[in-house]
């Protein structure tokens, strides 16, 4: 009899190529996803010592950090010029870098162009059970789908370029369990920030999470892809959740997905990698689902996490003298006040949009909200980015676009954005953000910018109030 | 990468605590496409000071550089280790290190000494005239005053940082099993390689 095994050690192991004695193996990397800001100088090494390419047939380039969000072809169809230099250039190695390794490439004017995270998935490129990296934390967002992925540096970049695996030492198993229903107007980004909040930045450390559990297991690819995403945030490299029904009816017909018998095979594959009975982890969480509100942060780490209906918190609250100081500096930076109530505070940016929140269900929740609402006067910028030009067309053909249009939103092409500011959108020194992506950062939204995490649908309603809202109040 | 089994010169007395790689290497350095020429932008804001070790005639190109707890902690760039060894630094002597940095250093041919904080005091003052003198074979950090500290270092660290060999070449060495992994894997799950449909 074989021992009971948990999803991540069946992945792990289905990936050895080399067992080493001190515990480290060899692992087989299958997808690797390559993006402009990671990749210039780990193509420059693979030049400079003469190596190629190990498999350009489980790469894929798509560049989404630096991309503006603004029109990217003038009226004649031609691409406009970039005006950072150092974004031009990025980009441009990456245009350059990928044919001539031929990696294939999705160009930043394509229609399938977006962040590398959704692209993977919408794509069908990423897989359950496969192993994914990238350079690129978020990579964990792939574990939506069942995948081993996780975020690596650019030597680590280099290496798989060159060898296709990576050496790793196996890590612990940690389960966070969300058992129950959900109430109205609570998402997968509520339960992920919850989860955070729950277990600390730190809880997850030299893990690999799997969520399990029926509130779980109800929610979509695009919710899950949401929750996995935000692993590294409490702390472990990668996330993961179980395939099953919800997920090869999600990644049925898409462009890279087995076709025909090669179909029924991965299926019948894929199935077999759900936990055994039987099989334990090395710590379990269990969360009560219909205790989660939609969720908002004060601080300035992703731990920072209270209900809408709360109050932003005494740093004297906290039991550890370190978190004290570190809640009274966030407060300091976020310029706020022990005891203010969470929906008084003033909102003057909103940003739909990064790996967490941008696909097409993400864009429903949003609109669903703005529609026949207009934007608050004191709202000075709002911006709807969608994850891929896929996601894109298909809001459009669902008269989305034109929805936060209608309510004073700005409608934008693909990318990362606001995310992170590497590319012009940026919040301005000491305004807020109710932000849809997964940093709240000092500066992460540009210089002295101050983030509040929240939901589309949240972000929405804040962008309609003018200040954080409980989004159960604007719900029919 | 260029091997390392002895290193001597001056040693930058920095000294300082919880270098974070955002003193190492300013943020705005990250937006480049090469490793080189990072070491203009290492300890930008420390190097603002026209009086600053780092440009001082007698620090200027030094090979050793020796620091406080928790040197490296931060945000994960590998930019750091590319910036320390863009200003020609080799070795980095301090009590401790966040452990991405640490191997992001050993990958970029940079050794992390590990001496607890006596060590470190005794040789600032050492290096405030006097070169230092590090020897990795041995394992031990020797001054012109017959100061001898012996440091530990994981073994596989070691032989990398000896030989110059990068993780690259070393994995290189599996090409066979990492050859038999891909045969067996379109054996036994064909569907996985990924066929765009025409
Ligand atoms: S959207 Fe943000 S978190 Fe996601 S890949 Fe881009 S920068 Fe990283």
């Amino acid at each position: 009899m074989t021992q009971p095994r948990t999803l991540y050690e069946k992945i792990w192991d289905a990936h050895v190529v080399e067992q080493r004695p001190d515990g480290t193996a060899l692992i087989f990397i299958d997808r690797h996803l390559v993006h402009e800001v990671t990749s210039p100088q780990a193509f420059a090494g693979l030049r400079a010592s003469g190596r190629t390419v190990r498999r350009p047939d489980l790469t894929l380039a798509v560049p989404d950090h630096n991309v503006p969000t603004t029109a990217r072809l003038d009226a004649n169809g031609n691409k406009l010029p970039i005006a950072d230099p150092e974004s031009a250039a990025q980009l441009a190695a990456l245009e350059k870098n990928a044919p001539e390794y031929g990696i294939r490439y999705i160009d930043a004017v394509a229609p399938e162009q977006g962040i590398v995270h959704v692209v993977g998935p919408e794509q069908g490129f990423s897989l359950p059970g496969t192993t994914i990296v990238c350079g690129d934390s978020h990579t964990a967002c792939h574990g939506g789908i069942g995948a081993l992925a996780f975020g690596i540096g650019t030597s680590e970049v280099e290496h798989v370029l060159a060898t296709q695996t990576l050496l790793l030492q196996p890590s612990k198993t940690m389960e966070v369990r969300v058992e129950g229903e959900v109430g109205p107007g609570v998402t997968a980004k509520d339960i992920i920030l919850h989860i955070t909040g729950t277990i600390g930045a730190a809880g997850g450390t030299g893990h690999v999470i799997e969520y399990t559990g029926s509130a779980i297991r109800a929610l979509s690819i695009e919710g899950r892809l949401t929750v996995s995403n935000m692993a590294i945030e409490g702390g472990a490299r990668a996330g993961l959740i179980a395939p099953d029904e919800t997920t090869f009816a999600y990644l049925k017909g898409r462009p890279y997905a087995p076709k025909g018998a090669d179909w029924d095979a991965a299926v019948a594959y894929w199935k077999s990698l759900a936990t055994d009975p039987g099989a334990t982890y090395d710590k379990t969480v269990v969360i009560d689902a219909a205790a989660i509100a939609p969720s908002v942060t004060w601080g300035t780490s992703p731990e920072d996490v209270v209900p809408i209906t709360g109050v932003v918190p005494d740093p004297a609250s906290f039991a550890d003298p370190s978190k004290q100081a570190a809640a009274a500096k966030s407060l300091a930076y976020m310029g706020l006040e022990p005891g203010t109530r969470m929906q008084d505070v003033p909102i003057e940016n909103i940003f739909i949009g990064s790996c967490t929140n941008s696909r097409i269900e993400d864009m429903r929740a949003a609109a669903a909200i703005v529609k026949g609402r207009k934007k608050a006067d004191n709202v000075r910028w709002a911006i709807v980015v969608p994850g891929s030009g896929l996601v894109k067309a298909q809001a459009e053909a669902e008269g989305l676009d034109r929805i936060f249009t209608d309510a004073g939103l700005e409608w934008r092409e693909p990318g990362c954005s606001a995310c992170l500011a590497m590319n012009p959108d940026k919040v301005p020194a000491g305004e807020r953000c109710a932000s849809t992506s997964n940093r709240n950062f000092v500066g992460r939204q540009g210089p002295g910018s101050r983030t509040h995490l929240v939901s589309p649908a949240m972000a929405a309603a804040a962008a309609v109030t003018g200040r954080l809202t409980d989004v159960r109040e604007l719900m029919a | 990468m260029t091997p390392l089994e002895k290193v001597e010169g001056r040693a930058i007395p920095l000294g300082l605590k919880n270098v974070d790689t955002d003193v190492i290497i300013p943020a705005h350095w990250l937006k480049t496409t090469t490793r080189e020429g990072m070491g203009r932008g290492a300890f930008e804001s420390l190097r603002a000071d026209p009086d600053n070790l780092f440009d001082s005639a007698d620090y200027k190109g030094a090979p050793i550089l020796i620091a406080g707890d928790n040197f490296g902690c931060g945000s994960s760039r590998e930019h750091a280790a590319w910036a320390l060894g863009d200003l020609g630094i080799r070795v980095v002597i301090a009590p401790s290190y966040s452990d991405i940095f640490s191997g992001n250093a050993v990958k970029n041919g940079i050794l992390p000494v590990v001496l607890p904080q006596a060590a470190i005091d005794r040789l600032m003052e050492v290096a405030a005239t006097d070169p230092v003198h590090v020897d990795l074979d041995t394992q031990t950090v020797t001054t012109p005053f017959q100061d001898r500290f012996a440091f530990e270092i994981d073994p596989f660290r070691k032989m990398c940082l000896l030989e110059g060999l990068d993780e690259i070449s070393l994995t290189e060495k599996s090409d066979a099993a990492i050859g038999a992994y891909e045969a067996k894997l379109d054996a036994d799950r064909p569907w996985m390689r990924p066929v765009a449909a025409s």
